[in-house]
């Protein structure tokens, strides 16, 4: 099999990698890229735990090609911290325990911080429909989307 | 196994030449919603995937001097929503491609794939036949058009030829006193498949029904234009006799399989219920648009 050479751009680094043409995002994110941050759920688009951007807009990176990454810009739950500085979401993610196995979570975070970057001020219900594709088995949401109103109050009060 | 080929052109030309040349093995990628659940699932193996989001045409969305849009094909739900004016002027048809999926879906998903993937609960499908919109194609024997609501013509097929690719949609421009909705039946509130669904375009004058279009999704193999429901609604008032008459066609227009989702004698009169109930909205969205 030959492997097609990609060039992109990950959390604002230029980055190049050999994939498979039938290779998902989430194959080459996890794979020759080591970056295992993106989890998969379901690798059929239903549990959101595979989340990244792409040109800044919220996608599966299991829905995606690999090769489709040529040329554009990819954001992943591992640029959100910056250095030691964990993003205002993570940190009230660990305040919160909106977490409990943590699966979920990076998925969780990177829909989040999409959401607030587009919507400063949701309210709870336009919180629970922008993560309606994030599947969490564990914590039963509640703390999880207190965490995103409250994360989202702080941020607008700085 | 054989090795999958991936083209990205940035021309229509040379995209109709390399998915026409790679025959029945090429497969084109829009968003990849609906294709790489497919292949993930081994339903589907093919040869050569030709993805049309290079070419600048697959994803404009613009807006004519008479108000009339024209979509790509393979504009992505999540773009029309952040376009400025479509979701004012198509209301309906908006709201129809944004139920498809999670925002992440709709970060990919599009309306010409959709409509090409065939399902008879596709989403975006009853909104576009009742907005009239036409769909251009292009194939090896050059570009035509087609009515939505004669693209599909079971499940999982279309009337597309070999080798011919979906290349946008053209919504007509909206009348005053016009506009539209979409509503659909699911089990859950969110993320699931449509028993049923409903889009109404309608126009009126004086509070009197002058134009009309009602389609019909998940209650028969295709998506249906259901004429007799519109039929009943223009001339009318919207009345309680005529949106009876209008249910009762949209019931009879109905069939639809029995499934854990809904069964046939539920459908059946969800679709009447439906279109009761988005007649409503698109009634009232008109008023406002004068
Ligand atoms: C989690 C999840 C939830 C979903 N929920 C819904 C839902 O609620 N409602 C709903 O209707 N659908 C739903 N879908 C299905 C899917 O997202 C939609 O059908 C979507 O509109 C497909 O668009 P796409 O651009 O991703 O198509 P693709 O997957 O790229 O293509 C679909 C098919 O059409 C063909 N095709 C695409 N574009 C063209 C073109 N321009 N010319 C010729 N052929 C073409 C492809 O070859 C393929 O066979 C869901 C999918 C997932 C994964
Ligand atoms: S792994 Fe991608 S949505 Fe579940
Ligand atoms: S914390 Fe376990 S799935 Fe969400």
């Amino acid at each position: 099999m030959s492997k097609v050479h990609v060039t992109t751009t990950i959390n604002g680094e230029p980055m190049e990698f050999l994939c498979e043409p039938s290779d998902t995002m989430l194959d080459a994110l996890r794979g020759p890229l080591g970056l295992t941050g993106s989890k998969e759920g379901c690798s059929s688009g239903d549990c959101g735990a595979c989340s990244i951007t792409l040109d800044d807009r919220l996608i599966c990176s299991c829905l995606m090609l690999a090769v489709e990454a040529e040329g554009h810009r990819i954001g992943t739950i591992e640029g959100m911290a910056k250095g030691e500085h964990l993003h205002p979401l993570q940190q009230k993610f660990l305040e919160e325990a909106a977490l409990q196995c943590g699966i979920c979570t990076s998925g969780m975070l990177v829909a989040s911080e999409a959401l607030l970057k587009k919507n400063p001020d949701p309210s709870e219900e336009e919180v629970r429909f922008w993560l309606a594709g994030n599947l969490c088995r564990c914590t039963g949401y509640d703390k999880i989307v207190r965490a995103v109103m409250e994360t989202a109050q702080d941020m607008r009060a700085q | 196994m054989t090795e999958l080929r991936y083209l990205a052109p940035n021309t229509l030309d040379e995209a109709v030449g390399a998915f026409a040349a790679a025959g029945s093995a090429a497969r084109i990628l829009a968003g990849g919603t609906d294709l790489l659940v497919q292949m993930r699932s081994g339903a589907l193996k093919p040869g050569v995937i030709v993805d049309i989001k290079k070419i600048p045409e697959m994803t404009a969305i613009e807006q004519g001097a008479d108000g009339g849009f024209r979509v790509g094909a393979a504009a992505s739900g999540m773009a029309l929503a952040e376009h400025r004016s479509f979701g004012k002027v198509w209301p309906g048809v908006l709201e129809a491609i944004n139920l498809i999926g999670s925002k992440q879906v709709q970060g990919r998903a599009s309306a010409g794939g959709n409509l090409c993937n065939g399902s008879p609960a596709g989403d975006s499908v009853p909104a576009l036949v009742a907005a009239g919109a036409i769909v251009t194609v292009q194939g090896p024997n050059g570009r035509r058009e087609i009515k939505v609501e004669d693209v599909p013509t079971a499940p999982g097929r279309t009337s597309l030829k070999p080798g011919e690719i979906m290349v946008s949609f053209t919504l007509p421009p909206r009348a005053a006193g016009s506009s539209d909705a979409y509503l659909r039946m699911i089990p859950r509130t969110e993320m699931d498949i449509a028993v049923v669904g409903v889009g109404v375009n309608l126009t009126l004058k004086d509070g009197v029904v002058t134009a009309a279009r009602v389609g019909l999704g998940a209650v028969a193999p295709t998506v249906l234009l259901v004429q007799d429901a519109a039929r009943a609604l223009i001339g009318s008032k919207l009345d309680d006799a005529a949106l009876a008459k209008a249910a009762a066609a949209c019931s009879a227009a109905c069939r639809p399989i029995d499934d854990k989702r809904g069964t046939i004698a539920y459908r059946t009169k969800v679709a009447g219920v439906l279109l009761r109930r988005t007649a409503a909205i698109a009634a009232q969205r008109a008023a406002q648009n004068k």
